[in-house]
C-alpha cells in the first residue's frame, strides 16, 4: 500500500547554490502527482529529496521536513531505510550490465540480504516482471540475457519491475519516458494507472499531456520554487497564477 | 535502408580514401611492432630451452655443480609458492585501497596522499623494495624465507593494482551506484555488488598486470628468499625460485647448466602465461560478458 508524502519548508542546496526555495506540498497516498516545469527549475532536485538521494551528491545538503507516512526522513532514520520505501527510477534507463534480467528484479532483495528461498523468489521475480509489463518479452531469455541487452524501453520497464520488486511504498519517476520512444512511452503510462493501486508515484515530466493524462495532482516549478500546485484539471484549465498560465500555454519554457 | 541513404552519398574523394587506408595501415603496423618482440622472444626461448627441457628437468631438484642432470622442479614449485603469497598480499591490498581512492577519498586529503605515495611507490627500484623486505622481514625472523619473497613482491603489486583498480571503477557510471542506492543497498554493499562487479573485467587485467610484471623479478628475491638446491615448502625457510635459478645458472660456467637456465626462463614465460590465461577464462566463464 500507499503511504502519503507531506513536504515542509524544504530548501536544498548545491554546495552555495540554492536550488530550491522552501517547497511545502503533500501528494497522497496512492495517487499520481506530476511535477512540471522548465530545464533547470529544480524538479529533479525535488524528487531527489524526497528519498534522500539528493545527499548522494558531494556538497548538496537539503534542510526542512519531508514525511513518508509517518516518518520524518530527515530525522531519526538512515537514508537506507528511506530508500527501502521511497523506490525510484530514473530517467536514463539504468539496468546492472553485470547481471541477467532476472538478476536485476532479483538485485534489491539479494543486495540487501532479504532475499527469500529461491521459489519465493522466483515467483516475486515473475510478479514483478508481469507488473512492469515486461514478463512475456524476457520469460524465456531472463536467466541467460544482460539486463543491458534489452532495448530502451524494455530496460526502463525492467527498472520499474526492480523498484517494485522491493515492495516500496512511494515511488519516484524522473522523467521516466524522455528517452524513450512513444510506443514504450505509452506501455509506462499504463503502466502508471496500475501501479497507483499499489504505490504512491510522484512524477517528474516534460511532457504536459503526460501529467494531463496520468496525475491527479500536479505541482509547477519554476526557479526552485513551487509556484502552483493544485487538482491537474485545475491546474491545466484554471491556473491560479499568472506564470503557470504563460508555461502551460507554451509562452516560455 | 541503409544501402538506400549509401547510393546517394557520392563516392569518398581519393583523398580521404587514402587518408583512411593510410591510417589502418599505420595502426596494423603497430599492432606487428607490439607483437614481433614478444614472438621473437618466446621463438627464441623455444629454440635455445626445449632442448634442456626433459622429464628429470620437471621433477629433480638441482644436480651438483659440474654434474650433467638435475632440474628446477623445486625452483618452479619455489616460485608458484612466492608468486602464491604475493597475489595474497598485493591483489586484496591493491583492490582495497583501489576501492578507497575512488568511492570515499575522492578529493580528500587523504586520499590525494595515497594516490601520490602509490605512484611514487611504483616508480622505486625494486631491488629496493627487496632491501625493505630484507629488513622488515628477514631481519626481525633471522632467516631468509619464502615469506620475504613474498612481501617484496606483494608490496610491487600493490601501486599498479591500486591504480587500475581505481581507474576502473571511475569508469563505472555513477546512475548504476545510484540505481543500487535507489533500492535501499547500502554504499559498502553497492561498492562490491554493483559497482566493483561491474568492473571485474578491467580490475582483473589490472591485477594480472601487476602479477605478470612481478613474476621475472630477480633484484628482491636475492636478499628474501635467498635460493635452495632443496625442496622447501616452509614459508619460513629460504626457498628457490625460478629467476634467481636462471640467474645463478646463467653466470656458471658450466653448459648445461646455460642450457637448463633458457629452459627455466620457457617455463616462467609459460607459467605466467598460463596463470593469465586461467584467471581471464575463469573470470569470463564467471560473468556475463560471454554468456551472451
Ligand atoms: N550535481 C549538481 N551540481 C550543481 N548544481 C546542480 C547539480 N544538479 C543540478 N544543479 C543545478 O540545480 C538546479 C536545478 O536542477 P535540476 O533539479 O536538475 O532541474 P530540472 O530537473 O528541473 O531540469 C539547476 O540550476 C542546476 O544547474
Ligand atoms: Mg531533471
Amino acid at each position: 500500500m500507499g503511504v502519503g508524502i507531506t513536504v515542509e519548508n524544504l530548501n536544498a542546496w548545491f554546495g552555495k547554490h540554492h536550488a530550491l526555495h522552501d517547497v511545502s506540498m503533500i501528494a497522497d497516498a496512492n495517487k499520481c502527482t506530476a511535477i512540471i516545469g522548465p530545464s533547470g527549475c529544480g524538479k529533479s532536485t525535488f524528487i531527489r529529496c524526497l528519498n534522500r538521494m539528493h545527499e548522494v551528491i558531494p556538497e548538496a545538503r537539503a534542510t526542512g521536513s519531508v514525511r513518508v507516512g509517518e516518518v520524518d526522513i530527515y530525522n531519526g532514520t538512515s537514508a537506507v531505510q528511506v530508500r527501502r520505501r521511497v523506490g525510484m527510477v530514473f530517467q536514463r534507463p539504468n539496468p546492472f550490465p553485470s547481471m541477467t534480467v532476472f538478476d536485476n528484479v532479483a538485485a534489491g532483495l539479494k543486495l540487501n540480504g532479504i532475499a527469500p528461498g529461491k521459489k519465493e523468489l522466483e515467483e516475486l521475480v515473475e510478479r514483478a516482471l508481469r507488473g512492469a509489463a515486461l514478463w512475456d518479452e524476457v520469460k524465456d531469455t531472463m536467466k541467460k540475457k544482460s539486463g543491458a541487452s534489452l532495448s530502451g524501453g524494455q530496460q526502463q520497464r525492467l527498472c520499474i519491475a526492480r523498484t517494485m520488486a522491493v515492495e516500496p511504498e512511494v515511488v519516484l519517476m524522473d522523467e521516466p519516458c524522455s528517452a524513450l520512444d512513444p510506443i514504450s512511452t505509452g506501455k509506462i503510462e499504463e503502466l502508471i494507472f496500475q501501479l497507483k493501486e499499489k504505490f504512491t508515484i510522484v512524477i517528474v515530466t516534460h511532457n504536459m499531456q503526460q501529467a494531463a493524462r496520468v496525475a491527479e495532482f500536479t505541482g509547477f516549478f519554476l526557479m526552485g520554487r513551487l509556484i502552483e500546485f493544485d487538482r491537474t484539471e485545475k491546474v491545466f484549465t484554471k491556473p491560479s497564477d499568472k506564470r503557470t498560465e504563460d508555461y502551460i500555454t507554451g509562452r516560455f519554457g | 535502408m541503409a544501402r538506400a541513404l549509401n547510393q546517394q552519398v557520392a563516392p569518398l574523394p581519393f583523398g580521404r580514401k587514402l587518408s583512411d587506408w593510410a591510417a589502418t595501415f599505420i595502426a596494423a603496423s603497430c599492432v606487428v611492432l607490439v607483437l614481433a618482440p614478444l614472438l621473437a622472444i618466446f621463438g627464441y626461448l623455444l629454440y635455445k630451452g626445449f632442448g634442456a627441457l626433459n622429464f628429470d628437468f620437471l621433477t629433480k631438484t638441482p644436480a651438483p655443480p659440474g654434474e650433467i642432470g638435475g632440474g628446477m622442479a623445486n625452483a618452479i614449485a619455489g616460485s608458484v609458492l612466492i608468486l602464491g603469497l604475493a597475489s595474497a598480499i598485493g591483489v586484496p591490498v591493491g583492490i582495497g585501497s583501489g576501492i578507497y581512492l575512488s568511492e570515499y577519498g575522492r578529493g580528500s586529503r587523504f586520499g590525494n596522499l595515497i594516490r601520490f605515495t602509490s605512484d611514487v611507490l611504483n616508480g622505486v627500484p625494486s631491488i629496493i623494495i627487496g632491501i625493505t623486505a630484507y629488513a622488515l622481514v628477514v631481519l626481525t625472523r633471522g632467516h631468509f624465507s619464502a615469506l620475504a619473497g613474498g612481501v617484496a613482491l606483494g608490496i610491487m603489486m600493490i601501486p599498479t593494482i591500486t591504480r587500475t583498480t581505481e581507474e576502473m571503477l571511475l569508469l563505472v557510471p555513477h546512475s548504476l551506484r545510484e540505481a543500487a542506492y535507489g533500492l535501499g543497498v547500502s554504499k559498502w554493499r553497492t561498492t562490491v555488488s554493483v559497482t566493483l562487479r561491474t568492473a571485474t573485467s578491467g580490475v582483473i587485467t589490472g591485477c594480472m598486470l601487476a602479477f605478470a610484471r612481478i613474476a621475472g623479478e630477480t633484484a628482491p628475491l636475492l636478499f628474501t628468499v635467498f635460493g635452495n638446491t632443496y625442496w622447501n615448502w616452509n614459508l619460513d625457510q629460504p626457498t628457490a625460485a625460478l629467476p634467481l635459478q636462471i640467474f645463478s645458472y646463467a653466470i656458471s660456467p658450466y653448459d648445461d647448466w646455460h642450457r637448463q637456465a633458457w629452459a627455466g626462463a620457457l617455463i616462467l614465460i609459460i607459467l605466467i602465461v598460463f596463470s593469465v590465461a586461467a584467471v581471464r577464462i575463469a573470470v569470463s566463464r564467471g560473468t556475463l560478458g560471454s554468456v551472451q
